[in-house]
């Protein structure tokens, strides 16, 4: 009997390995993502019952997993129901970092009160698994709350001094993680738990708003890694390969959102946020510098429009902000209907996230086909003959391409410049995360429409309406 | 083979796995691709129902290990949901609503 139940969950916990990698792989394919989703899904619960045939839990172990299961099951559940689209990166912070913190509690709770026989593996594993748990927690809700806003770069962050007292913690760290396996449940301990966390937020601090994707998915990549100690810690083999596979794929999602970025890890994570007002987010910056700044009317972009044959539009972060993308896929379709050519052009860093913008528009009901990646759209631009900007800033800035002395020099930019007009919309001249000027702005075929992406658009879609746009194909 | 070192060799191959499931993500995909393996990585409801069985009587481990079951739990339903809800919305044209 029991070596038949052994050799079950033996059975169950294989099958769940399979079909964890396969989840992974199908989930970097457009196709199969939402099946491959579905089937880490799969994995994940067959782990557990495997898990649970193998431990046969106590009527008393039963009520514990009851309860932990129900409230953090339940909350799960309303959360993903209750976010909206738009802030999508925060809560995947705060996800990433509730599960360090499950690894942080269970290596905390066996040095405590179960490390009497525990061998020099698993005192070790201990330490590693408290020390990534718990800077994958705190950097993870550092993130979360600068993505929302409630946590601005402080100033001292940018100096040299950051360098010192990360480099302190992280001594302060290593001593505390040599000194744990002598003494498990004592001072080091805590030391270690303290100063982890507090190197967590040292470190995340610092990074501006446009490199945060980065770091989430690097601490993405850390929470995988510590669920593997926490593997070695109870002696679970199949968390160690699983955390072993996350926390592979994660470094390799990392290094592919940098080179999205051009940006390279290491100077996401240390060279601070670009710019000296990094990390201000919409309507902070000064005004200053601009000089020939051309503004008009809704109503003049409205009769532009409604005299092109090909229209581009650039979705930011402004449209998120402003949750207008059901009223720019209104537009899109007014103006199809008018016989109007309409694509979206998607820079790879657009939004807050990589691939943030389709999902927005995706929920709008926008065509998956009329989303054109950079390298598509940019060949497409020349032949343009209104560009409308909503919201987006650096990732339109020409000096990235002609401005050696820029710090966006070498950001692959939509090159939204060669089209023959360019409308922007934006609530004021604030700069965006880099903390500079655009040029773009400055450019003799741009105008600016300032104003709420949602109010501009709704603007313009009632001028259209006005005049007639859109009626003719009724009629026929 | 020692369990140690079966372990380690477990923790190896699974790196190496890991690296290679993932080559080229198309950007669409970035976030949600983040969002499901952060969602696999709280795996760690492993390591919470075992702490949770050898507690035995004691409550505090008890408690630490419900907590420790709760946030990872919601780590993975509220990831795993949330990367569904990404992921429905990439229709193609012609899909109905």
């Amino acid at each position: 009997m029991t070596f038949s139940m052994d050799f079950l969950a033996g059975a169950i916990d294989l099958a769940a390995v399979l079909l964890l990698a396969l989840g992974i792989k199908g989930l970097s394919r457009v196709r199969s993502a939402r099946g491959a989703n579905g089937l880490a899904a799969l994995a994940m619960g067959l782990a557990v019952v495997g898990l649970l045939i193998e431990i046969h839990p106590d009527p008393i172990a039963w009520l514990w997993i009851a309860v932990g299961s129900a409230s953090g099951g339940l909350a799960g559940l309303i959360t993903a129901r209750r976010v909206p689209m738009t802030a999508m990166p925060e809560t995947v912070a705060l996800f990433n970092g509730c599960g360090g913190m499950a690894s942080l509690l269970v290596a905390v709770g066996v040095a405590l009160f179960d490390a009497g026989d525990a061998g020099i593996v698993a005192l070790v594993s201990i330490a590693v698994s408290v020390f990534v748990g718990a800077i994958t927690f705190s950097g993870s809700i550092v993130a979360m709350a600068k993505l929302q806003g409630w946590l601005d770069t402080p100033g001292w962050t940018q100096s040299r001094l950051r360098h010192g007292v990360n480099i302190s913690l992280a001594v302060l760290c290593l001593v505390a993680a040599l000194l744990l396996p002598g003494d498990p449940g004592g001072l080091a301990l805590w030391l270690l738990v303290a100063g982890a966390s507090l190197l967590g937020i040292g470190v995340t601090l610092p990074i501006g708003g446009a490199d945060m994707p980065v770091v989430i998915s690097l601490l993405n990549s850390y929470s995988g890694v510590a669920a593997a100690a926490a593997g070695f810690v109870v002696g679970s083999q199949l968390l160690i390969v699983a955390g072993a596979m996350v926390g592979a794929a994660g470094l390799i999602l990392t290094q592919v959102m940098c080179t999205a970025m051009n940006r390279s890890l290491v100077s996401v994570l240390f060279g601070g946020a670009l710019g000296a007002s990094g990390g201000s987010v919409g309507g902070g910056g000064s005004e200053a510098g601009y000089t020939r700044i051309t503004s008009c009317s809704p109503e003049e972009c409205a009769m532009a429009l409604e005299q092109a044959e090909r229209v581009v539009f650039v979705p930011g972060y402004g449209l998120a902000v402003a949750q207008a993308q059901h009223a720019l896929r209104e537009l899109a379709k007014l103006l199809e209907s008018h016989g109007v050519e309409v694509s979206y052009a998607i820079h790879p860093v657009a939004g807050r996230m990589p691939g943030h913008m389709n999902v927005l528009l995706a929920e709008a009901d926008v065509p998956y086909e009329q989303l054109l990646e950079m390298d598509l759209i940019n060949p497409e631009f020349p032949r343009t003959d209104v560009v409308i900007v909503l919201g987006a800033n650096d990732v339109v800035n020409p000096q990235a391409k002609n401005d050696p002395s820029s710090p966006l020099y070498g950001m692959p930019v939509l090159e939204v410049d060669q089209a023959r007009q360019v409308f922007v919309v934006k609530r004021s001249l604030g700069a965006g995360y880099a903390g500079i000027n655009n040029a773009l702005f400055e450019m003799p075929q741009t105008a600016m429409v300032f104003g709420d992406a949602k109010a501009v658009l709704n603007g313009l879609l009632a001028e259209l309406r006005a005049m007639g746009v859109g009626k003719v194909k009724v009629a026929a | 083979m020692t369990p140690l070192s079966q372990s380690l060799w477990v923790l190896l191959l699974g790196s190496l796995l890991g690296l290679e499931l993932i080559g080229k993500v198309p950007p669409t995909l970035h976030t949600p691709l983040m969002s499901g393996a952060n969602a696999i990585s709280g795996i760690t409801v492993l390591a919470s129902l075992t702490l949770i069985q050898q507690a035995g009587s004691n409550t505090a481990l008890l408690v630490l290990g419900a907590l420790s079951l709760g946030f990872a739990l919601y780590n993975v339903i509220g990831g795993f949901l949330v990367t569904d809800r990404m992921l429905a919305m990439f229709r193609r044209k012609g899909d109905s609503r």
